[in-house]
């Protein structure tokens, strides 16, 4: 047995090792070629399509460059102090953040408490994977145009619904009063099976001894979910949060399809103002500015986030 | 190389498999009382219910006459019956056959370039010593800050100067930089023995052939992932297929439909049988796949948002 295994492996052993080493050092100077030509087809999409849009981005908020590419001359900080000063800037970027909010807290708390419930352990599995995380795979025209037909003041399902108990339902998407809290429960039904599923792995993640040790304490169902799975949902919690807050941030797709941004304004978020300024106002120069305003709260959230890992890995 | 090889393929890293293991202890253990169990598959049930109900409401008003879909006192079963006159319609007249064309089409590009592009990037970075290495991979990690939608603006700009406003390739090439995707690769890569290469190096194999016959095989479900993860993003995109193209012709599905949105107007049931048309081929995938995409989306996800 030992003589056929030995005599598998030869090749390995048998060459003299200042062959090897001269091997090593001709292949590191092909190496530092090689890793650039095994980068540069990613490296040239990269550069093109990143880089240079963020630079080229940001030299454009600096000029008055319009839609047909005229009038690219250099105006200073023009486009900055104008949409500093500009309330549509500061209506749209107080939208997001209320857009933010209000769709992040139940993004993170109902898909926890859904994956706990899946996590027990009910028949069924497939299918409460298959009703909370299948939105999420849908186009969002089709969500918009799901949830348009839902909303329909006359015609909708939930006016139907709160008619058969005498209520009358508001004209949801057209109201400026329920407009937002509309878009919010739609986004939620539609991106909350990323978060369900996050949360599922890292419920499957916590190991068993902990809950056979409680159990051995005489700890309660309920108290094991406070002492264990709570703290051990932690990380996952920060990760979930943050990750929402960069997608609700960055919201554009239902809203533009579902309201439009109005009724009168309510709930445009910057990008759909950052569209407007660029693609039907055709003032490219001044939207980049609103662009860059807007980067850097994503940038601060991010960095928030950085920080906030990198304490939790030291004291870990 | 070729006797050491059998024994180690098992040794690859299959990083998900953990949570699918867990899966059939964790349904054992959190056995609570009867009367919790049942109080949860009630809640479960009705919430699960509420996630379907706008799909089914689709549905339904899909195969109603456009009379009964509009009819005042909303029936959820008509008295006339269902009918697919509204399939029938929009798939004779309208071009949702062609969007779902071009939507696989792009999609399906989007992919390959990526996962190829992605790949021989993550291989050079994890593997490969090169002068500059940590300062690309430091770059590439800090771009996935830069949110892609702040750049639609330059972007369009730069499609203009490329003559590619409405083309293929002008959906297709920007969607193609995935520096999440490089890292995540690079990443298993990492995890890959070194000892199989290297034998590999000694009998004198060149990189790209072990990169293509010893590191992609092993590396076929964290490629899987990323290929799902890649396919479904692009399939799904709305904002820039949206700027860049203005030809029906060209539109893919999300952005053909919003077209029709403001078109039709109040013809119910023919939005209802279009939006299900669009939604049907990632569902009808996603039942056949539903494990892989769950796996995938769980691992690539994380960094992919």
């Amino acid at each position: 047995m030992t003589t056929a295994d030995g005599l598998a492996a030869p090749p390995r052993g048998v060459r003299p090792a200042d062959h090897l080493s001269v091997g090593r050092s001709r292949r590191r100077r092909a190496d530092n070629l090689r890793g650039w030509l095994y980068c540069a087809p990613f490296l040239l999409a990269f550069g093109l399509f990143l880089i240079w849009p963020t630079f080229y981005g940001l030299w454009m908020s600096f000029t008055g460059t319009s839609l047909a590419g005229t009038n690219t001359q250099f105006v200073g900080l023009d486009n900055w102090t104008e949409a500093l000063g500009d309330p549509q800037v500061w209506s749209s970027l107080v939208n997001t953040a209320w857009f933010t909010l209000l769709s992040t807290i139940p993004l993170v708390l109902v898909a926890m408490f859904l994956a706990v419930l899946v996590n027990i352990g009910l028949p069924g599995q497939w299918f409460w994977r298959l009703s909370f995380f299948m939105p999420f795979l849908l186009a969002s025209t089709v969500v918009s145009q799901f949830w348009n037909w839902m909303y329909n003041p006359q015609l909708g399902l939930i006016n139907t619904f709160l008619g058969w108990f005498g209520i009358t339902g508001p004209a949801w998407l057209q109201d400026p009063n329920t407009a937002m809290i509309a878009v919010v429960i739609t986004t939620v039904w539609w991106t909350i099976g990323f978060n369900f599923l996050l949360y599922l792995a890292a419920l499957q993640n916590i190991p068993d001894q902990l809950y056979e040790a409680a159990s051995l304490d005489g700890a309660g169902g309920w108290r094991k979910f406070l002492s264990i799975t709570l703290p051990q949902l932690a990380p996952t919690t920060v990760l979930v949060l943050v990750l929402q807050m960069l997608a609700s941030l960055k919201v554009f797709d239902q809203i533009y399809q579902m309201t439009g941004g109005g009724p009168g304004g309510t709930t445009r978020p910057v990008l759909l103002y950052i569209y407007e300024v660029g693609f039907t106002g055709y003032r490219l120069g001044y939207a980049s500015a609103i662009s860059y305003i807007f980067f850097f709260m994503i940038i601060i959230v991010s960095i928030a986030y950085m920080v906030i890992a990198s304490r939790r890995s030291v004291k870990a | 190389m070729s006797a050491a090889n059998p024994t180690t393929v098992t040794l690859t890293p299959v990083v998900p498999r953990a949570a699918v293991t867990a899966r059939t202890a964790s349904s054992k253990r959190r056995r609570g009382p009867a009367p919790a169990r049942i109080a949860a598959f009630v809640i479960l049930a009705v919430l699960a219910t509420a996630w379907l109900v706008p799909v089914l409401w689709a549905v339904l008003t899909s195969f109603k006459t456009e009379a009964e879909a509009a009819a005042m006192p909303v029936t959820i079963v008509p008295d006339g019956g269902f009918t697919v006159a509204a399939y029938v319609k929009v798939l004779s007249e309208g071009l949702v056959p062609r969007w779902a064309w071009n939507s696989f089409i792009t999609s399906a590009a989007v992919t390959l370039i990526t996962v190829t592009i992605s790949a021989l990037a993550g291989y050079a970075l994890s593997r490969l010593r090169f002068a500059g290495r940590t300062m690309l991979i430091t770059l590439i990690v800090a771009s996935i800050m830069i949110p892609g939608q702040i750049l639609i603006v330059p972007l369009f700009h730069l499609m203009l100067n490329l003559n590619m406003v409405d083309t293929y390739w002008g959906i297709i090439l920007p969607q193609v930089v995935a520096a999440p995707m490089v890292f995540i690769l690079k990443k298993f890569f990492d995890q890959i023995p070194f000892e199989l290469e290297e034998a590999a190096l000694m009998d004198g194999a060149s990189r790209f052939r072990i990169l293509r016959s010893i590191v992609l095989p092993l590396s076929k479900p964290i490629l899987g992932a990323v290929s799902i993860f890649v396919f479904i993003g692009a399939w799904n995109n709305f904002l820039w297929p949206f700027i860049v193209v203005n030809d029906s012709n060209l539109m893919t599905l999300p952005t053909g439909l919003q077209t029709v949105i403001s078109a039709y107007g109040i013809q119910y049931a023919q939005n209802m049988a279009q939006a299900v048309l669009a939604a049907l081929p990632l569902i009808i995938v996603f039942m056949f796949f539903q494990r892989q995409i769950i796996k995938g989306i769980a691992t690539t996800g994380i960094a992919g948002t």
